[in-house]
């Protein structure tokens, strides 16, 4: 009986066990709280007569949409409408992440020049852009660059063949004809031998201490290779260009000024933070370390990618991270200025037609989330791949 | 944009956490001693704030004749400016009481968002405007145009299906604030910018050359505007429909804001006598005093005086009544309401 009690207490007061036990409450209570809400919601939608469920992905939307990188028309379905949302945010992110990462590291490098003009020129570039609210910035952009650009009549013009005017830019559109499939299998091909060659360098120069000038080489592959094809084959690829008809240019490839002014505005914005993120990174690296390079004969470019880079990334690329993520989020202000980005059409003209908010923003917030859950991902992996060997 | 994220966590948290549906919103307005009205964010002659920020217009005007009625104040309104793509959301989150912002009755809209529409107090219809020196004088003349229009609109619909129907083309720039809107239109980012025929012309007062443009002769749809309640509330719905009713009715049997005190002495006409609330006791059914309705004509005025006063041919908006839907049934319009009594 006694033996029996002290087990059964030392049970009961066993760390783990208590750990467990709370552990499950929690977990029930947060079950309970979540099938609560959702009991809760669905009574509340039915009883004021508000549709639920997803079946309105499979009906057609009726509107049509500025710009679309899939084919698209009023009577293509409600799921049609957020993917060609989904990918004019995809789109704009990534241009906007391209441009903001050239300009930020840009602008990071030219705060730490010796040169009192270019330090100063960047430091005032970082310190207004970062401080003036960005939906200020993306109106300004907007207005600053629609009043700025002439009507489609009198449209700026280069070679006849590029045409700017206020409902955006005009470019030739490439048209690949028969038989330029393959030019493009050999151009993946040489890229693959590339990465291979990279590799094998590495490799090569970790046991021999060789160098082997993989960059000039693969270049020369992957060019050679492309022009060479295009000859072969004879030249499949025409050209469309753009032609006044009507009310605007038709043909070739459009690029509305709203996404124009977007990039623009996001690609600033977000640069001025990358710029001191890129400085903080590379002042982390001790001085000590360019005085060592230095010692050892390495020339001043070889200090900076062999030494310094290397050393700077791995401070840099966790809040990198977060300006990627940032400005992805920050594309949904887009709705501001007419750009069709997933906000606008799903979250706005989607929304306003079916009704059916709380499964429209869910899939909307569930996308941002997914969006920010992979671009964190791929930073993370890169990290790892930054990481000095043998740390953790 | 921060509006509309509180008004969606408003409704979210409204969804999700009350557990009884709104009832007795009457009640609740009459203990509060006011009520909120949605807006728009300025159309003139319709809803549009002055400089100190007193709203005016004739959907202002159907807020003010449901305050009438229920309080004998015009004023005991708190008014709520909403974009388009707010305004639903805020009425089924409980952030708005009745909601007067040029809204298009659907069928879409009547049965599947929650809403339940009271009325009509404006007959309207979708066109264009362009540019005169743009050439054009029909809207079939618009393949390949770009179109300037607001989000979360009917507008949106009916120009999708327009093009559609005629086989042309357009660029659709569609803007979340009608400021916004006029803003690129004006700029020249469009060729032409649709919205209702008195939104244009309510509009076209904000342009920097408001005689640069003209409106297009097509009307491409048919847009009864009217004030909004949230579906599942009879009694609230009954007072706003009323309220709308009273204000038709009044000015069909002659009873004017100016003449409303006399004609009440003296009237020996029953409908009349109902109206200024002498008669039938028909605040009782509507949980309102039986001098509602002759509150609201010598507080707000009848349909006809609201109407010339903000949107008539002696306002900036002008838009003529005469030989427009919105002429009373007797002299061939569609404006006809069922009998108060």
């Amino acid at each position: 009986m006694e033996t029996d009690r002290s087990k059964l207490g030392s049970f009961l007061f066993n760390r783990s066990v208590q750990g467990v036990f709370y552990q499950l409450i929690t977990l029930g209570l947060v079950a309970l709280g979540i099938y609560y809400i959702v009991t809760n919601t669905a009574r509340n939608m039915l009883e004021r007569g508000l549709a639920s469920g997803f079946h309105f992905l499979g009906v057609e939307s009726q509107f049509d949409i500025g710009m679309t990188l899939i084919e698209y028309s009023p009577t293509s379905t409600y799921f049609d409408s957020f993917i060609v949302g989904l990918l004019n945010t995809l789109l704009v992110a990534g241009i906007g992440i391209l441009f903001a990462t050239i300009i930020g590291f840009t602008v990071g490098i030219m705060r730490l020049s010796s040169n009192w003009l270019i330090a100063k020129i960047a430091e005032a570039y970082v310190e207004i852009l970062r401080n003036i609210p960005l939906l200020l910035q993306i109106f300004f952009w907007y207005f600053a660059v629609l009043r700025a650009l002439p009507k489609p009549k009198q449209s700026l013009e280069l070679y006849d063949s590029f045409f700017l005017n206020n409902r955006g830019l005009f470019i030739p559109d490439t048209v690949f004809g028969e038989g330029s499939s393959i030019i493009f299998y050999l151009l993946w091909l040489t890229i693959i031998i590339s990465i291979g060659i990279f590799i094998w360098a590495k490799r090569r120069q970790n046991r021999t201490g060789e160098r082997f000038p993989a960059f000039y080489v693969s270049t020369a592959l992957i060019l050679g290779t492309f022009f060479i094809s295009l000859a072969a084959t004879g030249f499949p690829v025409s050209f469309e260009y753009p032609e006044l008809k009507g009310f605007n240019f038709k043909g070739g490839v459009k690029l509305i000024p709203e996404l124009v002014a977007l990039t623009f505005a996001l690609a600033m914005y977000t640069a001025s933070f990358i710029a001191e993120v890129v400085r903080g990174g590379i002042m982390a690296v001790s001085k000590g370390q360019t005085e060592a390079a230095k010692s050892v004969g390495l020339k001043q470019n070889l200090i900076l990618r062999l030494i310094i880079i290397p050393q700077a990334l791995r401070v840099i690329v966790p809040p990198l991270t977060n300006q990627y993520l940032n400005l992805t989020k920050n594309s949904s202000l887009a709705a501001a200025i007419a750009y069709p980005d997933l906000v606008l059409v799903f979250a706005g003209t989607a929304l306003m037609q079916t009704g059916q908010a709380i499964e429209i923003i869910g899939m909307v917030m569930g996308v941002y989330l997914f969006l920010s859950l992979f671009t964190s991902l791929i930073m993370n992996l890169f990290n790892r791949f930054m990481k000095v060997d043998g740390e953790r | 944009m921060y509006n509309i994220r509180i008004s969606f966590l408003g409704l979210v948290c409204s969804v999700l956490m009350v557990p009884t549906a709104f009832a007795g919103t009457l009640d609740t307005v009459k203990s509060q001693g006011f009520f909120n009205c949605g807006v728009s964010q300025g159309v003139p002659g319709f809803s549009n704030p002055d400089e100190n920020g007193n709203w005016s217009g004739i959907d202002v005007d159907v807020c003010r004749a449901v305050s009438a009625a229920i309080f004998g104040d015009p004023d005991k309104v708190k008014y709520v400016p909403l974009t388009a793509k707010e305004r639903f959301t805020a009425l089924q989150a409980g952030e708005i009481d009745v909601l007067s912002r040029n809204t298009t009755w659907t069928l879409s809209r009547d049965a599947q968002i929650g809403l339940e529409f009271a009325g009509v107090n404006f007959y309207d219809g979708q066109g264009f405007m362009v540019r005169k020196d743009s050439g054009i004088s029909s809207a079939m003349e618009l393949d390949g145009a770009s179109v300037c229009t607001n989000l979360g609109t009917t507008t949106e619909l009916n120009m999708a299906d327009f093009f559609r129907a005629n086989g042309m083309a357009y660029e659709p720039v569609v803007f979340e604030k009608a400021d916004e809107v006029v803003n690129a239109y004006d700029e020249g980012r469009c060729d032409t910018y649709t919205t209702d025929k008195s939104g244009l012309a309510a509009q076209r007062t904000k342009l920097a050359d408001p005689d640069a443009h003209v409106v297009l002769p097509e009307t491409i749809s048919k847009e009864p505007l009217g004030p909004v309640v949230r579906e599942g509330d009879g009694d609230w719905a009954d007072v706003v429909r009323w309220s709308l009713n009273a204000m038709i009715e009044a000015e069909e049997f002659g009873l004017t804001q100016s003449n409303a005190k006399t004609t009440c002495a003296l009237t020996s006409n029953p409908v009349v006598a109902r109206l200024c609330g002498k008669e039938g006791g028909t605040g009782a059914g509507l949980n309102l005093g039986d001098s509602w309705s002759y509150d609201i004509v010598t507080m707000v005025g009848n349909y006809g005086d609201v109407y010339e006063k903000h949107v008539g041919e002696n306002t900036p908006v002008g838009l003529a009544r005469a030989g427009s839907p919105n002429a009373s049934y007797k002299n061939g319009g569609v404006l006809y309401a069922p009998p108060a009594r």
